[in-house]
Formats: C-alpha cells, structure tokens, sequence
C-alpha cells in the first residue's frame, strides 16, 4: 500500500469556486430583484400605512382625489402588449429572424414610450401634485419610481434596437437582448401590482 | 423553486401569471367586495408558498462525479470529519479503503460554529478550533504511515464537500460522525444528501469518541 501526500496536478487558479451552487448570473439577477423587490416595498408599506392606518381616511382614495382608473387601465393594456412583443422579440432573433427582432423591439420601444408620455400627461391633469397630503405623496412616489424603471428600461430597449438595427445579435447570442427583456418584463409586473393597488382596489 | 426571472420566457410566464392572479383579485373586488379580493389574495399566497414547499422538496440536483485522476491503482479518498477526526474507527476506515491502491487522502474538517456567530461572521475562534483538531489528526495519520493533506472548510459539511471536490477529485467520500443520538450531521441526514447529491461511493463511519476514550482507559 502506497499512501502519500495528495498532489494537485492542476495548474493556475481553480475553477471558478459558486460556494452556493448558484451561478454569479442566477445570482446577479436574484439579488437584483430582491432589491427591486425592497425598494418597492418600502413604498407599497408607506401606501397602505397611509390608507390603512391613518385614522382621518374614512374613504379611498379621499375626497377631492380623483384617480384616472380609465385612462389608467389603456396604459395597463398598452405596457402588457410591450410585453408581447418583447418576447415576440427575442423569439423571432433565436429563429434568426432579424426583421423580427427590429420590428419587436420598435414596437416595445415605441408602446412603452407612449406608456411614459400617458402617465405624464396624466400628471399634468389629475388636480393635485406631491404637496397635496400624505396620498398626493406617495401617488406620485409610487407611480414616478416606476415610471423612473419604466425610463430606464426604454434607455436599454434604445441600446438595443439600436444594436438588432446594425446588424448585431444572432440566434446564438442575443444577449444584450434577453437582459432588457427580463428587465421590461419586471418592470411591467411592478406595474400590475402597482395598477391593481393604487388605482383598483 | 426556480427563479422566475432567470430567462426572458421565464420573466414573460411570470407577467402572465401576476396579470392573471390581479384580474382574479380585481373580478373578486368587483363581484364580492373587499373582503372578497382580500380572501383570494391572501388565497393566492398560500398556494405559492405550497407550490414553493412542494418543489422545493422535490427539486434534487443531478447527482456529480468528479472525473477519476490516475491510473486503475489511484485513488483519492475525501474525509469529512469534524470532532470525529482523530477517531480509531475512522483511522482504520481510511486504512482499509486505502488497501491495495496507491491513495491521497484529503482530510476536511468543517469551522463548526453557532448560527449567531455564522451570521455576525465570528468565525475565528471555530477556525482555530478546527485547525486544531486537523493537526493533530494529521499527526495521528501520519505516525500510522498516512501522509494526507487537510485544510479547515466551512460550517456546512456538505459545503465542505463541494468546496473540496472542486479542487480534489476524488473517487471517494468517507463521512465521520458521531452514533446516532448524538450527531447532528445524522439528524440532518448530511450522508443521505451528500449520496443524493455525489454519483461516487459516499462511505459513513461512526466514530464513538466516549468508548474510544473508555476503551483507552482500561
């Protein structure tokens, strides 16, 4: 029996060491939207402390506040179908379809531009501003910080449509698209949750 | 659970189930009331955290085996073992495993330390603990003929695990804990998952320290 001491016969570094079995992109992703998740928290309990308890409230919204739920409902309709044709988007690229993709990623920019400009029309008409009592407050903090992710996701759909127009991205690697796409798809399920609360129920 | 959010078709399944659990609260808002959109949100939350429960239990990582290094006569045995390691019953298990081939052993003892102390990062005091009970196994195998290597690995033996075969390939697992009753890597089951998560042989020793010690006095 010959026993001696282990020798490694690799050379340089070792592999890349994921002590939680989880890959760094996995990883990058979730904790991005954990603190996504926390920002908007952080919000949502400030909005239902201001509607729940708050002893003055007897009615919501309270009188004199009046919230545009049609004109918000399009806006609804109009960011889920950028949703669709993001997807629509990224499928048409993995089939090697670049006219797709262009098309796709138009059509996302273009609707989640008229989702921005809507919302700040809205601003313009709703009759009260961030000043006007606790819910003016955080109305507008709520709906601007995603209208801030809503900007912010147009500035990366920019990118790229500006990349799938010269010539970048193939069926192999599109990821400068499938990025933007995750992001546009959070950005509009903070959205539903922010629609249904704020302005539904 | 996988994460929603991992891949763009993920994300995009994901908004449509978040636009179709609102619509539910919505319509229940509209036809019942608040309560009504209360109970079915509410309802929705449990069914989520069943759903996360029940794939949870059922997701079990494709079991991995290190690619073999050497020749037929090679082979590379991992120990885990923590207050166990300098046990009889584990010396001789090595021995016996080693029988025969040309062996490097790797020897790994985990920083036990209390959750309090893992979560504020006081970790040097279990370190030291650890390094401590190495060498003097180390020593022990080593004046049994054994020239094997060790190193300190994290708190969680199954990480111990990983860590190491990341770096030592080896064509076996040797597990030391304490009887039944005493180990809490055994009411953990850490030699049940360690064998569901390693397609290579996952061997367990126990290792009565208190007979040992016992045995040694008479």
């Amino acid at each position: 029996m010959t026993v001696h001491v282990e020798a490694h016969e690799h050379h340089g570094p070792p592999a890349p060491h994921y002590s939680s079995r989880i890959s760094p992109v996995i990883l990058g992703i979730l904790l991005f939207i954990a603190s996504e998740v926390m920002l908007f928290g952080a919000f949502f309990t400030a909005y239902f402390f201001v509607r729940v308890v708050n002893p003055a409230v007897t009615q919501w919204p309270p009188e004199g506040f009046h919230l545009p739920v049609f004109v918000a409902g399009v806006n609804t309709a109009i960011l889920v179908t950028s949703s669709f044709t993001m997807h629509w988007a990224l499928q048409a690229i993995k089939r090697g379809s670049r006219a797709g993709l262009q098309a796709g990623l138009v059509l996302t920019l273009a609707m989640g531009s008229t989702f921005l400009c809507t919302q700040l029309l809205e601003y313009s008409r709703l009759g009260f501003s961030p000043a006007d009592g606790s819910l003016g407050t955080i109305f507008y903090g709520l709906t601007g910080l995603h209208g801030a992710h809503v900007f912010v996701g147009l500035v990366l759909l920019s990118v790229a449509t500006a990349r799938a127009f010269r010539g970048h991205y193939s069926p192999e690697h599109h990821h400068g698209v499938e990025v933007p796409g995750i992001y546009w798809h959070f950005v509009d399920v903070m959205w539903i949750v922010v629609y249904a609360t704020v302005y539904i129920l | 659970m996988e994460n929603p959010f991992r891949s763009e078709a993920a994300a995009y399944r994901f908004l449509l189930l978040t636009v179709g659990a609102f619509a539910l609260i919505v319509a229940a808002k509209a036809l019942i009331g608040t309560w009504g959109a209360t109970v079915v949100f509410f309802g929705e939350v449990v069914a989520l955290v069943v759903y996360y429960v029940r794939s949870r239990n059922q997701e079990r990582p494709e079991p991995a085996a290190p690619e073999h290094v050497g020749g037929e006569l090679d082979k590379r045995i991992l120990v885990i073992a923590n207050e166990t390691v300098g046990g009889t019953a584990l010396r001789d298990e090595i021995m016996r495993r080693s029988e025969g081939f040309d062996t490097d052993v790797l020897v790994v003892v985990p920083a036990l330390n209390s959750r309090l102390r893992h979560w504020a990062s006081d970790e040097d005091g279990a370190r030291a603990a650890a390094s401590e009970r190495l060498d003097h196994s180390l020593a022990v195998l080593r004046g049994l003929g054994i020239d094997a290597q060790g190193e300190v690995g994290e708190s969680d033996p199954l990480q111990c695990i990983d860590d190491a075969l990341r770096t030592f390939r080896a064509d076996e697992v040797v597990i030391a804990t304490h009887p039944e009753g005493r180990s809490h890597w055994l009411e953990r089951g850490v030699v049940t998952l360690a064998r569901e998560r390693y397609a290579i042989p996952i061997g367990h020793v126990v290792v009565d320290l208190e007979a040992e010690s016992a045995a040694g006095r008479t």
